[in-house]
């Protein structure tokens, strides 16, 4: 363990054409630390779930990102082979629409042992044992191993993709809203879940989500955004708890008179 | 030197588009499995009929070379008869049906069961290229796939095949390694004659004229069947040999004799057949056999 | 048993026969000449030249003759001929506003300079059935005359630009590719992309863009112009150092103008999509247009998730002489594959009532 952050964005930025996408956000992110994103839709939170993740090219600004050897990199300054080798081993992407996160048309098993074969595993039990293994931590059953995520309730659709990215042990997942469309009850028990994991494994997390409840529930500290700029940041309690901002005010009442 | 019997150039395609091919052939030799992009041209026949095959075979193509062309392993099948026949009259070089007489062999779908020789190239007719292809559909991305050896998508395939069925389903197209880099697609061969490019003397060349591409296995490079460790690559067997030749461990066609169920197995490759046949090997069904299966008696 | 018959030779021998004499038809009837297939399915001879790539109204005309009506079997054999073709050179570049056009018009101004000219359509005719044509028909009436052009006929996007108001195209001064000499890769310049949607299927391009305008990859266009009539073609070989006129092509050309974009350094402009095809075909000109400016979605940052936007798959799959092949190869005998298939299915099923048999017996026990 480190005092570093294990990640750092600094003047984040992103143009559409004339349109703001997000305009320079700066913060750090502590390993086992879980920074929640907040904002309406429209706020520039994916956006910005985009650029930390390298899915997007920033126009200004960086994210730095300490790599398991220790040495701090640009992602940007990634090759193509690093940066596909990092989204693949030291991060995870749970998204919101499990459809673009998972491979419908393979089975759990394989959704699951997916990145173990990408890393070289050529042993067919070996990957069947730690999908097993993965599906009881996310609490799949195991005679589901075989089964498609076609066949799967939306809940269980999420759990499957955590599993599949946390095959490979990371130390960092963007979650992007991974409980929208939920049910309140099923979302409580990914969130249960995902708390148990973040405890038991150290993971930190950067997770959007338009639910104010979600992030007091998960996150540790928050980022509140509303068009493409952040405008308060703080411990979720106290953000949430007595918002300095007006804005997050709004945002806070509006939830809790909800 | 054989007379033509058209006013085009020697083997169809003009000498710049030739030597365009044989750059092409030369930087696929140099780079065993990767599929090297050529400027594909428009032949009198359709793409998906073995263009890529022909232009490749038209670009190696010499004056004393003794050209066989077979499909489903048989010289007698219609696409097999046109292509001979189409050299034989934009080129005017000898053919033959013999595997062990032919310098150039051109192939869809198999590999002859004779050996083949150091002084042989055997050409490949390629409909889709990509082994990636049914994971990835995207061009951009399985070629960058391929730049990092990213091949993880392939055994989930084969995963997939063993969970839902026990068994890798692939049955043909089977994906090869090419000297421990490049995945590969063997074109639509049975799984069966995988084993046969593994370290074989003669030079392996695959067009693909539809998608433009041409890649190679020079002699002697490794070939190896993906699979995984407890479930390894095998091939089919058959239970019972040729009927016509009594050959075993061949690979044999199914044919329908009647209504109710009564079939035969006969070798796919013809010339192999009619080779035993003549050395006095006789089937089990070699004396009954419909004429149009057993040939001339 | 098509395949195991020995002497497919003279199978195949026989087959051309008698295609040739179903070609030819009943011999009471007149054979069709070329001549009649160039006047008078002149529309047909348009599109065979157009995405056989190749301008020539005879060979066209013989093409269609020889394929019984079968365009795309007439473009094919089309591009065969001019794969043999010695490439010259590259002509000079056309000027479209110096066409002597038969035929133009705008859908955004009402009237503009050299006005809207109707011309040889379809447009507006009521579609009944004519029962004279059946019967061999009248000679139709002759032609009005048109007046004399004053002031000539210049492009509806050159008098948007005048005022800046649409995107400027300008000539960088790079030779255009050629997609018939080289791979095409992707992401491809517009000039292949063109080039690529000129050769393209009518009817792929037709649906392509027909979907942009119910929503998939919508750009808003407006017919800015659709012109067709002749122009001269020129080319300046090397060793003369100046140009010289090859001959007059008919041609249709067809300028979209679309959404506007602009950004944080540019102001607000249409912007364009472009067309163009031999002979009198508007509606691949149109679709082409639509589909070019689709294509261009990455270059204005916009969403790009619509199967029009997408190059690959619009690139990969608009050749209709590779699509037929490859859909009609199906044809040629699988059954080397297929017993591969048989076996294995056979298998699995054996496998199969097995572990039933097995299932079944332990719920004896």
């Amino acid at each position: 363990m480190t005092d570093e952050p294990l990640l750092r964005a600094r003047g984040l930025t992103k143009h559409y054409g004339e349109r703001i996408g997000c305009a320079d956000v700066s913060f750090d992110l502590y390993e086992g630390e879980v920074l929640a994103i907040v904002g309406e839709s429209g706020s520039g939170k994916s956006t910005l779930l985009g650029l930390l993740a390298n899915e997007l090219p920033a126009t200004a600004g960086e994210v730095l990102y300490r790599m398991r050897d220790g040495i701090v990199r640009d992602i940007a300054s990634l090759s193509e082979p690093e940066r596909r080798l990092l989204a693949r081993t030291d991060w995870g992407y749970v998204r919101q629409d499990s459809r673009e996160g998972l491979r419908m048309r393979v089975s759990a098993g394989a959704n699951v042992g997916e990145r173990l074969m990408a890393l070289g595993e050529r042993r067919y039990a070996g990957i069947r044992e730690t999908a097993l293994t993965w599906l009881d931590r996310v609490e799949i059953a195991r005679n589901r191993i075989d089964d498609r995520p076609t066949d799967f309730s939306g809940g269980m659709r999420q759990r499957l993709q955590i599993a599949r990215n946390l095959v490979t042990n990371p130390r960092l997942v963007f979650m992007d809203e991974p409980t929208s469309g939920l049910d309140v009850s099923v979302q409580a028990r990914l969130l249960d879940l995902v708390r148990g994991l973040v405890a038991d494994l150290g993971l930190a997390i950067v997770i959007v989500t338009h639910d104010l409840a979600v992030a007091r529930l998960l996150s540790h500290r928050i980022v509140v955004m509303r068009r493409g700029r952040v405008v308060e940041t703080g411990l979720t309690d106290q953000v949430l708890d007595d918002p300095r901002d007006a804005y997050s005010q709004l945002l806070v009442s509006s939830v809790l008179a909800a | 030197m054989t007379m033509q019997t058209t006013g085009y150039n020697f083997a169809y395609l003009d000498e710049q588009t030739k030597r365009m091919i044989r750059r092409a052939i030369l930087k696929a030799i140099a780079i065993p499995g990767y599929q090297v992009p050529f400027a594909s041209r428009e032949m009198p026949m359709p793409y998906g009929w073995g263009t890529g095959g022909v232009q490749v075979t038209a670009a190696i193509l010499g004056h004393s070379d003794v050209l066989k062309v077979i499909d489903q392993g048989s010289d007698d099948t219609t696409n097999a008869v046109s292509i001979r026949k189409f050299f034989g009259k934009v080129a005017g070089v000898a053919t033959t049906t013999k595997t062990a007489e032919a310098t150039i062999i051109q192939t869809r779908h198999r590999i002859p069961e004779a050996p083949l020789r150091e002084d042989q190239t055997l050409v490949y007719q390629v409909p889709i290229p990509e082994p990636l292809r049914f994971l990835e559909p995207r061009e951009t991305e399985t070629r960058t796939m391929h730049a990092l050896a990213e091949y993880g998508l392939m055994h989930v395939k084969l995963y997939e095949d063993i969970a839902r069925h026990g068994h890798i389903a692939t049955t043909y197209a089977y994906p090869v390694e090419v000297a421990g880099r490049y995945v590969t697609d063997p074109s639509p061969t049975p799984k069966f004659d995988n084993p046969k490019m593994d370290m074989c003397a003669a030079l392996q060349l695959f067009g693909a004229g539809r998608e433009k591409r041409i890649y190679a296995i020079p002699p002697y490079t490794p070939v190896r069947s993906l699979d995984f460790e407890d479930h390894p690559f095998a091939v089919q067997q058959f239970a019972e040999p040729c009927a016509l030749c009594a050959a075993r461990g061949v690979y044999l066609d199914e044919v329908i004799l009647d209504d109710r169920g009564k079939r035969m197995f006969v070798c796919s490759d013809t010339d192999h057949c009619e080779e035993r046949r003549a050395a006095g090997h006789h089937g089990a069904m070699l004396d009954t056999a419909p004429q149009a299966i057993a040939g001339t008696r | 048993m098509y395949v195991a018959v020995k002497g497919g030779e003279r199978a195949i021998e026989n087959a051309h026969r008698l295609l040739a004499a179903k070609r030819r038809g009943p011999t009471d009837t007149p054979e069709i000449s070329v001549e009649q297939i160039d006047s008078q399915l002149a529309l047909s001879v348009d599109r065979v030249m157009t995405e056989g790539s190749l301008y020539d109204r005879g060979l066209a005309a013989l093409a269609i003759k020889q394929a019984r009506g079968d365009l795309i079997e007439a473009i094919f054999l089309v591009r065969a001929f001019r794969t043999t073709l010695p490439r010259f050179g590259v002509s000079e570049p056309i000027d479209t506003a110096a066409m002597d056009a038969e035929r133009r018009v705008s859908a955004t101004f009402k009237d503009m300079p050299g006005g809207q000219v109707l011309g040889p359509t379809f447009d507006y005719t009521h579609r009944l059935l004519d029962f004279t044509l059946a019967t061999n028909g009248e000679a139709p009436p002759s032609p009005a005359e048109a007046d004399e052009l004053v002031g000539g006929m210049p492009r509806v996007t050159d008098l948007l630009d005048a005022q800046s108001l649409i995107e400027r195209e300008t000539d960088d001064g790079a030779e255009a590719g050629d997609l018939t000499r080289e791979p095409l890769d992707f992401p491809a310049d517009r000039d292949l992309r063109l080039q690529a949607l000129a050769r393209g299927d009518e009817g792929f391009l037709l649906a392509l863009g027909y979907s942009t305008q119910r929503g998939f990859g919508r750009t808003h266009a407006f017919t800015g112009e659709i012109r067709f009539g002749e122009i001269e073609v020129e080319f300046a070989p090397e060793e003369l150092g100046f140009a010289v006129p090859l001959g007059r092509i008919s041609l249709t050309e067809c300028q979209m103008v679309t959404q506007f974009t602009g950004s944080a350094e540019q102001p607000p402009q249409f912007t364009r999509g472009y067309g163009v095809a031999f002979g009198q075909s508007e509606r691949k000109a149109m679709s082409m247009a639509m589909v070019d400016r689709a294509l261009r979605a990455k270059e204005f940052d916009e969403e790009a998730k619509s199967p029009a936007q997408d190059e690959e798959f619009v690139l990969t799959h608009s050749d209709n002489v590779a699509a037929t092949g490859f859909v009609e190869h199906l044809k040629l005998p699988h059954y080397v594959d297929f017993q591969a298939e048989l076996q294995l299915l056979r298998r699995l099923r054996e496998e199969h009532a097995e572990r039933e048999d097995d299932g079944m017996r332990e719920a004896a026990e």
